[in-house]
């Protein structure tokens, strides 16, 4: 497929790995990257990307996948909204399965809720138009990358004076999330591997503090696995010459102020939230969106009566930790375990974009040899 | 989640509310292309443009001269490691 298939070649990916494998030797000690969006963390472990670097290089997988970090309140919230008498919830597949404190939106529609998978935003307009005698609720998460085009949903549906019609807004911002991390005392990286998709449409400048402030490089990068591959060398040269500045390997779509349209519709449509709660990170100020206010009768947090509450995850679970980098998957208490993608209990484990699902997918066993299995069923059995 | 896949403006379905058939990998979708339009491209100056579709939207068109010099370096960054 074009723009896929030539970011794919073999001999140019081993030509990369050489090239940084050279470099890495001129590094002075090793060196850790964070991979911030989790379709990086994705493709890094479908293409073995991991495996081939030097061992002086390692990855951290961060806080980038929207569902990974969507608190436990946030899911009792949505499954609350869905059991109102009348009420259509629609969402992305990838949602469907993320624990909530007592069930998960997919244990909730077997329950009888009217829950339903959908593709894109529009097409829960769709569902409204379909059926005007029912409340249609699009349950919104995601980075920038989507939060234009619910965005632009709620705008088509402002025009088309569709009144059945809400989006309960989880969207989040990956600047606030990169500040947070970036001030946390216990992660030591030395440059990121910047989010290609959010970039496209926030642009590059919005990073520039991290080179400013915290004097740490970072290439924003395709998903392909020369993308990935050419960010990380990009990323060494910047270390090894001493430099520390905002990058683009993915200049086929990333321009430098962003995509003005989408950045339009999200200003118009939302407000930054004061406060937002992210799974394993805590409170982030100024980190969530909410809708805005012209927008009221879209807004489902009005509409509806939610409970609001805040969750606490299960003591067993280090999702937390995983996002911020400071545990890799294999060593939480119930990774492949009690964790596994089928029984997930965190939500690293629910998403392909997750690390532990990533890990558990593609083979990181080896890792578990030593896992006392007879106290992981302990752990779960006492929550 | 936020991935996307590159597919190409086939044809202009509702230049009103920027609704377009993208060819996806062989697949044809209607997809709306709010993002990627203004006056300088108005829709139906955008049949044949490969963009990016994310959830339905296409999200930016794919800059072909950026993507030849991107595999050009390195082709030669190939040629350098031989």
């Amino acid at each position: 497929m074009k723009y896929v298939d030539e970011f794919r070649e073999p001999e140019k990916a081993e030509a990369l790995r050489r090239q940084i494998t050279k470099l890495s030797q001129q590094l002075e000690k090793p060196i850790k990257i964070m991979e911030v969006c989790g379709g990086h963390t994705h493709s890094i472990f479908k293409y073995g990307i991991e495996e081939i670097l030097p061992e002086t290089i390692e990855l951290i997988h961060g806080p980038g996948c929207p569902v990974c970090v969507m608190p436990k309140g946030r899911l009792d919230d949505a499954i609350a909204i869905s059991q109102n008498h009348n009420v259509i919830l629609a969402t992305f597949g990838d949602t469907m399965r993320v624990p909530g404190s007592k069930t998960s939106l997919l244990q909730a529609k077997a329950q009888g809720a009217d829950i339903r998978m959908v593709y894109s935003p529009l097409d829960s307009l769709q569902i409204a138009k379909d059926n005007p005698d029912k409340e249609i609720v699009f349950f919104a998460l995601g980075f920038e990358t989507t939060a234009p085009s619910t965005a632009l949903t709620i705008l088509q549906a402002a025009v088309e004076k569709i009144h059945n019609f809400s989006m309960f807004c989880n969207h989040v911002l990956v600047i606030p999330a990169l500040q947070a991390l970036l001030n946390n005392p216990d992660l030591q990286l030395d440059g990121f591997v910047g989010p290609g998709h959010v970039s496209m449409v926030i642009g590059t400048d919005p990073y520039e503090f991290i080179s400013q402030q915290y004097h740490k490089p970072i290439v924003i990068s395709g998903f392909e696995p020369l993308d990935i591959l050419q960010s990380i060398w990009m990323l060494l040269q910047q270390l090894i010459e001493n430099r520390c500045e905002v990058e683009n390997q993915y200049n086929r779509l990333v321009e430098k102020a962003g995509n003005q349209v989408a950045l339009d519709a999200m200003n118009q449509v939302f407000l930054v939230r004061e406060n937002f709660e992210w799974r394993g990170l805590g409170d982030i100020p100024y980190s969530g969106l909410k809708i805005h206010p012209d927008y009221a009768e879209f807004d489902a947090e009005i509409k509806f009566t939610i409970p609001n509450r805040k969750v606490a995850d299960h003591k067993a679970c280090q999702c937390g930790e995983i996002l911020k980098g400071v545990l890799k998957p294999w060593e939480c208490k119930v990774f492949g375990t009690a964790c596994t993608p089928e029984t997930p209990i965190g939500t690293c484990m629910v998403s392909s974009e997750g690390a532990c699902a990533a890990y558990y997918k593609y083979g990181r066993f080896s890792h578990l040899a030593n896992k006392n299995f007879a106290e992981q069923e302990m752990i779960i059995l006492t929550p | 989640m936020c991935l996307g896949i590159p597919g190409q403006i086939i044809e202009i379905t509702n230049a009103n509310h920027k609704l377009a058939i993208v060819n996806i990998a062989g697949v044809k979708r209607q997809v709306n292309i709010a993002c990627i339009v203004d006056e300088q491209h108005p829709p139906e100056a955008c049949i044949g443009d490969w963009v990016l579709v994310h959830v339905g939207f296409a999200m930016n068109r794919i800059n072909e001269q950026e993507a030849a010099e991107t595999l050009k370096l390195l082709q030669e960054l190939a040629a350098i490691s031989n």
